[in-house]
């Protein structure tokens, strides 16, 4: 069986050494599960879906909802994205049904609502970009007012980090996960670790 | 740059849209019943105002919904954003 590689595993040590200086920390979080969910927000099956989920799914744009272990982005008024942990490479195994599996069995039982459960997990790839300068280094690529009042933990958007399309996501006070393509992960990190360069010394 | 307030999203730069062209021209009622001229002139031929031009926008680097924009073609001044589906705001 092919040995699972993740987009970044060979910029474990740049990622370390750009977090020398204790005011930035970069990491990959490789393998976690992302289901992509699309459903009419007011339908039976996005009821079900939220309970399941065990958080109704955010209906205002931007938000991000956390359940257990589980991540709730809005994409789009009808189009969700739920982050989980690494589910491993093998399929149906001894742990039971994964995220997908039990997503699209619950949304099964509403005949009457379109609805959509894709596994995208291997679309993209997921950086951690956190420390007391992670605002700033983002600031360097992207647009958007990343100040805690406007885009704090909750918030999440889709938006061009260094003209790649990424989905940031605020997570603790100074904490934010970057999910960008597989393809383009390696641009971003090149463009990360570039840009971090004035905060690392 | 243009700052576009995507009715979702809110206000993002220009980069993240893609241009959809005019707004609200409609599918003809009956496309097998038009002449050359009548079919050529729905696709091709589209209002060039100098003035307020609805027009749709796509936030493709974002949510990737399409909505309509009025927006002044002398200016760049946008007067008003609205969700596919809604009646052209009347601009004074």
């Amino acid at each position: 069986m092919a040995e699972r590689r993740s987009p970044l595993a060979g910029f474990a040590a740049r990622f370390e050494a750009a977090g020398a200086g204790g005011r930035l920390r970069l990491a990959e979080l490789p393998f976690l599960t992302q289901i992509n969910v699309r459903v009419d927000p007011e339908g039976r099956a996005a009821g079900r879906i939220g309970r399941a989920l065990g958080v109704p799914l955010p209906v205002e744009p931007g938000g991000a909802v956390r359940s257990g272990d589980l991540t709730v982005l809005w994409l789009g008024p009808d189009e969700w994205l739920v982050v989980g942990p690494d589910e491993g490479e093998d399929e149906g195994d001894a742990r039971g049904p994964g995220l997908r599996d039990r997503l699209a069995e619950t949304a099964a039982g509403t005949a009457d609502d379109h609805v959509s459960v894709v596994d995208v997990s291997a679309q993209r790839t997921t950086l951690v970009v956190a420390g007391a300068r992670s605002r700033d280094l983002l600031a360097h690529g992207c647009a958007l007012d990343l100040h805690p009042r406007v885009f704090g933990p909750g918030r999440c958007a889709q938006t061009l980090l260094a003209r790649a399309q990424v989905v940031l996501v605020a997570r603790e006070a100074d904490e934010f996960w970057v999910l960008c393509r597989a393809s383009f992960a390696g641009y971003t990190a090149e463009w990360l670790l570039d840009a971090a360069t004035e905060y690392v010394t | 740059m243009l700052l576009i307030p995507c009715p979702w999203c809110g206000p993002r730069d220009e980069i993240e849209f893609h241009y959809g062209g005019q707004a609200h021209v409609a599918y003809p009622d009956d496309p097998a019943a038009l002449s050359d001229e009548e079919w050529a002139r729905y696709l091709f031929f589209r209002d060039n105002p100098k003035g307020p031009f609805a027009e749709r926008w796509s936030h493709s680097a974002g949510c990737r919904r399409w909505f309509n924009v009025v927006r002044d073609t002398a200016t760049n001044e946008i007067h008003a954003v609205y969700r596919i589906g809604e009646p052209r705001p009347v601009i004074a």
